[in-house]
């Protein structure tokens, strides 16, 4: 069994969720590589060789693989495929958008947003919204898996593996890179962050969110929102947690003025601490909330702020 | 130019739905179905592509049971032009689903291929992937905004932090994701007009797939059940819990 992860990064820097792909990849019971895709991306290389348990790094550098754009990724991870039993991807929106052409170009079927690995050929996913969880046994002979990095620890640091140059596949020429609007934000990010407070319809205003955010950098905490509040504009589509946004898994997630549907709750259930703030004593929240706080956010949520501000935070 | 869409029939958004006490799957008898909220957006965006004058044709086509006709029906009362019903009572995995598109896509010859970017039941998110895959064209997934210029197609996508525009070669498959549109309900006349629409029949058999599963599905179980917890009386209270029971700040 020989997997390759294939690496969630920046060109200068390794993100997170390789770290916690190459765990899941780990589970698998073999070695470990991982392809860093990228133009000048032997950074992101050289933090991937540190992780613990990784064999080897493979590195490709081309224009054409500068942004990851899904046809030319594609086609540089199946030409590397050849001796891997499973190619393993975070399930992030990178991720979601090659894997599944790499899997179609193998003939394989893909399984999705894995949480468990149970054995080399078996896993267990989540389906309609977390409501239930399956388990598959994939007959297929190669794997292609992209796995929830909420699910997974990160692998550790303390490896020291060996980095190999590798060719970048031809650019099948369909797709041009032409701008990128990213949020910039000194907050963790939200899929990595310990705490993470998000805000629903209620806030009413993008201007409001104010409230949530001086309450998140007093806790170091990332923010996040629920699809009504992205909807109305009032925070950006990033931040959106959920069956169809982001699958989010801290120690602590603070709810305020979100009444708990079922496809926000997909995106969050697995928080340690939930923590609601809602007027509303009905709402579907408190049925998972560890802590239920009824009251209007509008007083709550600064009040909540001067506390921390006590405690010196 | 022809715009084709892929339309999926699955449980209601608003249904909670159960597991079956045997584990083998979801319970889905006498649970409301509705077309997959991803596909009316799909619907919609295609429609608008041909009230704006930049599509000629809309052609809807879903892989289901009989019933998925009536999926096909709400596609075509919201202005799609005609249906394709590749009728199976077999549970037909993304990949397959993508070989038959494919060869929906040859019979029919569209310029487009405007999906949407998950079903809210298997939740995969992976059949436009596959069918651009096998189709050797450009993806542009989780679609926020699209323009058409001459032969290219200018996708803004929503990715992790924030939006990524890029510019497709046609012919091109297209994911729509939550925003690039809210879907229009079908007036009482265009759904009467609907019904006149037509609606051709097929089998995965008459397009040469094979739809047999290569996941074998061991069990369907309840997800870990959180216990519900207290209520606090106030901001101080939550905080000392926070710090002191829970100690997560
Ligand atoms: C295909 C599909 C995909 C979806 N994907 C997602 C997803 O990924 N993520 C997601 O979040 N949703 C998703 N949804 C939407 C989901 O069904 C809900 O509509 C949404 O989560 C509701 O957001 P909300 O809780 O902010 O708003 P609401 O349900 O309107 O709740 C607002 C809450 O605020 C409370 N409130 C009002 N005023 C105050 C106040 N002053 N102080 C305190 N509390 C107050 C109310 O009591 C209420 O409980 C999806 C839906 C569909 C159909």
């Amino acid at each position: 069994m020989r997997a390759l992860v294939i690496a969630e990064h920046t060109n200068s820097a390794l993100k997170d969720a390789t770290a916690k792909a190459v765990s899941a990849a780990q589970k698998l019971g073999g070695e470990v590589d991982v392809l860093i895709a990228g133009e000048a991306a032997r950074p992101a290389a050289e933090e991937a060789a540190k992780l613990s348990g990784v064999a080897k790094v493979l590195l490709a550098e081309a224009p054409s693989l500068a942004r990851q754009l899904a046809e030319p990724m594609a086609a540089l991870v199946v030409s590397l495929a050849g001796p891997y039993d499973a190619l393993v991807a975070p399930a992030t929106t990178n991720g979601k958008n090659v894997m599944p052409r790499v899997a179609a170009l193998l003939d394989v079927m893909q399984i999705s947003d894995v949480v468990s690995v149970d054995g080399p050929d078996t896993f267990t996913r989540p389906i309609y919204a977390g409501n239930a969880m399956m388990q598959v046994r994939s007959g297929d002979a190669k794997k292609v898996l992209t796995v929830r990095t909420a699910s997974f620890q990160a692998a550790g640091a303390g490896g020291s593996a060996a980095i190999e140059s590798v060719p970048a596949a031809a650019d099948p020429g369909l797709s041009e890179f032409v701008s990128e609007q990213l949020a910039k934000s000194d907050r963790p990010e939200l899929t990595s962050a310990k705490i993470v407070i998000s805000g629903g319809r209620a806030m009413a205003s993008k201007e409001n969110f104010a409230i949530i955010e001086k309450v998140a950098d007093k806790l170091g905490a990332a923010v996040g929102a629920s699809r009504a509040a992205v909807d109305a504009g009032y925070a950006p589509n990033d931040w959106q947690v959920g069956q169809t946004g982001k699958v989010v898994a801290p120690e602590l997630y603070i709810a305020v003025g979100i009444s708990g549907a079922i496809q926000h709750l997909a995106g969050m259930k697995d928080s340690k601490v939930i923590v609601a703030i809602n007027k509303d004593e009905e709402a579907p929240i408190f049925q998972i909330a560890d802590y239920g706080l009824v009251a209007d956010l509008f007083q709550a949520v600064p009040e909540l702020e001067q506390e921390l501000a006590k405690l010196g935070k | 130019m022809k715009v084709l869409v892929p339309v999926k029939r699955v449980v209601d958004a608003n249904v909670k739905v159960r597991v079956k006490a045997d584990g083998t799957g979801v319970d889905l008898s006498n649970v409301k179905m509705a077309m997959n909220p991803f596909c009316e957006i799909a619907v919609e965006e295609a429609v608008r592509l041909k009230e704006a004058g930049t599509a000629s044709e809309v052609v809807v086509v879903s892989i289901g049971p009989q019933a998925a006709q009536e999926t096909l029906r709400t596609a075509l009362a919201m202005g799609a032009d005609r249906g394709i019903l590749v009728k199976t009572d077999a549970t037909v995995e993304p990949l397959a689903v993508a070989k038959i598109l494919k060869a929906v896509v040859a019979a029919e010859g569209p310029q487009i291929v405007l999906l949407g970017k998950q079903a809210i039941d298997d939740d995969a998110n992976q059949t436009g992937q596959m069918l651009a895959a096998l189709l050797g064209w450009s993806q542009g997934t989780f679609a926020f905004k699209l323009v058409k210029e001459g032969d290219t197609l200018t996708v803004t996508r929503e990715i992790d932090g924030g939006l990524q525009t890029v510019k497709l070669k046609l012919p091109a498959v297209i994911t729509t994701d939550l925003r690039i549109n809210t879907p229009r309900y079908a007036s009482l006349p265009n759904i009467m007009k609907a019904k006149k629409k037509p609606i051709d029949e097929k089998t995965p058999a008459d397009y040469g797939v094979d739809v047999a599963p290569r996941l074998a599905v061991l069990k369907v179980s309840e997800p870990a059940k959180r216990k519900g917890g207290v209520k606090v009386d106030s901001v101080a209270a939550l905080v000392d819990k926070l710090k002191n029971e829970a100690g997560v700040i």
